[in-house]
């Protein structure tokens, strides 16, 4: 296999070419569920599903598709997939998928797996395509995590709350701090702000990191950008 | 595109659209049983609110009947009756309604209702109320719903059925009056509706009326 290999898959999925953080992919998803972990983890959850199993699809049936038809394929593959989640949520965790309510079928308009599609497994490999799937899936589904947690901590005091949503069960409180919280992090201004923090300290983690860099190399140019 | 291409494009799709399709049907079949169980429970469990310290031995989900709008309860939106019986006779009703003057949108309302007219119970099944305000209305959030229970339409009468800041005899929630006065008043209209319709909520036939067609 010439593809890239797993660890720099992975560097990639999660940092460099996160969907949310970088790519700034499926944004409605990322801004609209946030405002718990435990919705977080659930549509970080169904997307990664459907990220794997669309980028082995897509991959597996590259040689048959033909470029002018590949993008309905895409739909009616990516369509059918997140309609067999949706099943599968309202079987086995009704209670989640009463949480995340649209945000489930939203998954077909997401555009982090039309472009994983497009960009990476209609050329490549059914393997490295499952696993890029699978990295990029963990990239947005942690960044969902993140801004969940965040959003939950600032608006309502607690965390993790309701994870029996997910793992069943009588309804948890999960880690309660402090009663009550500053409203606005849960309210859909927060999830603007709240991402707008996270891709701001990625950037400087970034700076910081090039130019420790270029002090290592003294006298080399460095190229500027990511 | 050549003929030969547009043909083997056209099998293409119609492939991937079969096996896509196969790949749905066998999953709907394989979770079908298992949703609509979790429906029912989903509603037995949402139901239960209402019904603490009421005696009853029918099947709730089965007793079910729609109103479409306009129906003369609260709300624009359609209404749901399931009524409630021991030993075959009547001893609540509950209505699915809908408060209208809500701070944002409408809220929806489970209100139960004795045969005597008491309160049994009134639940907020889903709402768009500012989190942290209006919410407390929720029955996990705060006690303020609880206040219901008991009352009728004598118990307090006409001018009590407000909130304390309109003179009334109801709690309404530190910050937020809109969602309380909202919710005060469809429950007074609810128990308004079932003290003039009684006996058609409860009739086998309701002749004349929408819901004789949806009578399961």
């Amino acid at each position: 296999m010439t593809s890239p290999g797993f660890i720099d898959q992975l560097k990639n999925g999660l940092w460099y070419e996160n969907p949310g953080l970088v790519q700034l992919l499926g944004l409605c998803p990322v801004l609209a569920v946030t405002s718990s972990f435990v919705n977080g983890l659930g549509l970080g959850i169904a997307t990664l599903a459907v990220l794997v199993a669309s980028n082995g699809l897509v991959s597996a049936t590259r040689r048959w598709i033909s470029a002018e038809i590949r993008i309905p394929i895409y739909v009616l593959i990516i369509a059918s997939l997140v309609t067999c989640i949706e099943l599968l949520f309202k079987a086995w965790l009704p209670s989640l998928d009463r949480s995340l309510g649209i945000f489930i079928p939203l998954i077909v308009t997401n555009c982090a797996i039309v472009a994983r599609a497009e960009l990476f497994a209609s050329r490549n490999p059914i393997g490295s395509s499952m696993i890029d799937g699978l990295v990029m899936g963990l990239g947005f589904a942690l960044l969902l995590m993140a801004i969940g947690a965040f959003r939950e901590l600032l608006g309502r005091g607690s965390l993790f709350a309701r994870m029996d949503m997910l793992f069943g069960g009588e309804p948890l409180q999960g880690l309660v701090l402090v009663d009550g919280g500053w409203l606005l992090a849960i309210l859909p201004p927060g999830a603007f702000f709240s991402l707008a923090l996270a891709i701001a300290a990625k950037n400087a983690i970034d700076r910081r990191r090039r130019a420790k860099q270029l002090e290592a190399m003294p006298g080399r140019v460095h190229p500027s950008g990511n | 595109m050549s003929n030969t291409g547009v043909i083997k494009s056209g099998v293409t799709l119609g492939v991937i659209g079969a096996i896509c399709t196969a790949l749905v049907a066998l999953t709907y079949q394989s979770t079908e049983q298992r949703i609509e169980d979790n429906e029912k429970a989903w509603l037995e469990r949402s139901l239960q609110p209402v019904l603490s310290g009421v005696f009853y031995d029918s099947g709730i989900s089965e007793s079910k009947i729609t109103l479409p709008a306009p129906h003369g309860l609260p709300g624009a939106e359609d209404a749901l009756i399931y009524r409630v019986y021991a030993k075959g006779e009547p001893v609540a009703a509950l209505f699915v309604v809908s408060a209208r003057d809500g701070y944002s949108g409408p809220i929806r309302l489970l209100v139960g209702v004795e045969t005597t007219g008491k309160v049994t119970g009134v639940h907020v099944l889903e709402h768009r109320e500012t989190p942290g305000l209006g919410d407390g209305v929720e029955t996990g959030k705060s006690d303020w719903a609880i206040q219901f229970k008991g009352r009728s339409l004598l118990d307090p009468e006409s001018e009590g059925w407000k909130i304390r800041n309109d003179g009334g005899q109801f709690d309404q929630l530190t910050g937020a009056s809109v969602t309380p006065r909202a919710i005060v008043k469809a429950v007074r209209e609810t128990l308004l509706y079932f003290d003039l319709h009684k006996d058609r909520v409860f009739a086998k036939l309701p002749a004349g009326t929408a819901a004789a067609k949806d009578e399961e």
